[in-house]
């Protein structure tokens, strides 16, 4: 059904007692055309954009938990295009632009919010990296400016700007389109966008193998709902990516890592944009519920446990409540980890791999929110095609081995 | 946050003492020259990253100052061993890692 005002009222005369579901719950098919493995944002991006631009249809979305559920549901939401690299700038301002039309692309209001998002400098380094960044995003044509102590302060009227800080703020980069979305209503609207155009979307359902003929070439998956055949396999795994891939005996470029976040009591408003530190690992927001969202750096470990330890996040409220000193007194109310996939150059996998019929996309680690439509988008092109999409194609697993490594890691440090 | 077990202090401390470095037994060839790209390439960038038990560098940075090694079930995130740098793996009992 259609979301609008007219059936807004039709279902209210109602008392909204019909309201259909958003998405089947299908059981699996024997064989599809293509299996993508992950029912997150990128996972279920793609399968919507195969079926809405390819006229591939015959698909399916294997998630072993609930849809969402992975980093998708956990993330803190930032969105912003403003990346030191050629390669980055294109695929994520690629995505900025399908942000700022998707509640309508989707009929569904994913609550995209382009409230600012501000990186702040606190030493020299950081001063001189970010106006690097400004100025090769402005010749790349995307929103970046550079802002004074004060200026961030008018900005951003809680922030503290004393001199007298350990880390003291001495300036921040402003990208005004960026902002943030709701997390869940991406992953629900890409699920019922792809459900109406005919893909299953099939929860519980864990992948266990991967299939292969006698050429080694994909012939589809086992999963704990049985077989299912498919020519082509896209893994969407984030922080299980390795796992998968090593059932079709590939190694990966990637460790995984919990990152954590937490959310506070609800309180009016109060901060009006996004506020990011990459030299003191925290980053600040508030949802439209009140809370304010807040993030730190990953553990230090390799992990798929989805928590972490409680000395990251007591490091990332120090640094946050001597930013924002009026934050001090606020209880936080939950806080969780996600396994995020993490790449040597904190850059994103996204392609063919040396097994025909098997793509992969991956290697987002603590950023690929921001991605989620750009990146479904590239990613099903390349499947429908079976060649890499120009955007993507930078993105290549090849690049490890040929040192065309796309160096965001030393670009941020942090990259959200 | 983890307690950590190092083999040479031969003392259990917090997590903060020490740094993470990275898989273990990762051996950089004697002649990297000679190696063509895809292994130097696997050396430099490819990992195991298992679900499971996993062979760990650790550092005690604010300790002794040593690195040595760890299996550590990367699902409960239990530390299952600690050994010193240059002993082999040690084997561990099969009920060890389903705790
Ligand atoms: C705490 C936190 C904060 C973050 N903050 C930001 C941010 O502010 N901005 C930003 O841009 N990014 C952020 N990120 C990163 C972002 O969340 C991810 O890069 C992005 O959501 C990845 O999306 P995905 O769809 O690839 O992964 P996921 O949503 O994790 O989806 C992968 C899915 O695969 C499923 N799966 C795994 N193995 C199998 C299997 N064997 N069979 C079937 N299904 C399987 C999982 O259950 C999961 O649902 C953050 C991440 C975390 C954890
Ligand atoms: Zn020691």
């Amino acid at each position: 059904m259609q979301y609008s005002f007219l059936n807004l009222v039709r279902q209210g005369l109602s008392g909204h007692q019909d309201w259909p579901a958003q998405w089947r719950s299908p059981e699996p098919k024997t064989a599809y055309d293509v299996v993508v493995v992950g029912a997150g944002g990128h996972g279920l991006a793609t399968a919507y954009y195969l079926a809405k631009e390819h006229g591939i249809t015959n698909v399916a979305v294997l998630e072993k938990g609930w849809l969402g559920g992975g980093n998708t549901g956990r993330n803190t939401t930032i969105i912003r295009s403003n990346y030191l690299w050629e390669e980055s700038e294109a695929i994520y301002e690629h995505a900025l632009r399908l942000w700022e039309t998707l509640s309508r692309e989707l009929n569904y209001n994913v609550m995209y919010s382009p409230r600012g998002v501000m990186m702040l400098a606190h030493n020299v380094h950081d001063v001189q990296v970010f106006k690097r960044h400004v100025h090769a995003n402005r010749l790349a044509g995307i929103d970046n400016e550079w802002l004074s102590p004060e200026e961030a302060k008018a900005f951003c009227p809680p922030l503290n700007i004393s001199r007298q800080l350990r880390y003291p703020v001495l300036g921040g980069a402003l990208q005004r389109r960026g902002g943030v979305a709701r997390h869940d209503a991406v992953a629900w609207g890409y699920a019922r966008g792809a459900d109406r155009l005919g893909v299953d979307i099939i929860q519980n359902c864990e992948v266990t193998g991967i299939r292969r003929d006698i050429n080694g070439a994909v012939e589809g998956v086992e999963t704990t709902r049985g077989t299912i055949k498919a020519k082509k396999v896209g893994v969407v795994a984030a922080g299980h990516t390795s796992v998968l891939m090593a059932m079709a005996s590939l190694r990966m470029p990637i460790e995984s890592f919990p990152l954590q976040a937490l959310v506070s009591e609800p309180i009016k408003p109060v901060l009006p944009c996004v506020v990011m530190s990459n030299s003191i690992h925290a980053y600040i927001s508030q949802s439209d519920k009140g809370e304010l969202v807040i993030g730190a750096g990953t553990d230090v470990y390799t992990s798929y446990s989805q928590t972490g330890g409680l000395h990251i996040t007591t490091h990332t409220l120090e640094a946050i409540a001597e930013l924002f000193p009026t934050f001090r007194r606020l209880r936080m109310m939950r806080n969780w980890g996600g396994i995020v996939d993490v790449t040597p150059d904190r850059s994103p996998i996204i392609g063919t791999t040396p097994v025909p019929g098997l793509f992969v996309n991956c290697g987002w680690g603590t950023g690929g929110f921001k991605a989620t439509p750009g990146s479904g988008h590239v990613f099903a092109a390349t499947i429908a095609r079976g060649e890499p999409h120009p955007i993507a194609a930078p993105f290549s697993l090849e690049r490890f081995v040929t040192g065309r490594l796309i160096d965001e890691a030393a670009a941020a440090a942090v990259a959200h | 946050m983890l307690l950590i077990h190092c083999p040479y202090c031969a003392m259990e401390r917090p997590e903060i003492e020490f740094r993470h470095a990275g898989e273990a037994h990762v051996a950089r060839a004697p002649d990297p020259s000679q190696l063509d790209d895809e292994t130097w390439a696997e050396f430099l960038y490819f990992r195991s990253n298992p679900k499971g038990v996993h062979a760990e560098r650790w550092r005690h940075v604010h300790g002794c100052g040593r690195f040595f090694n760890a299996l550590r079930d990367t699902v409960s995130d239990r530390l299952l061993v600690t050994y010193k740098a240059g002993e082999v793996r040690p084997e561990l009992p099969p009920q060890e890692h389903s705790r």
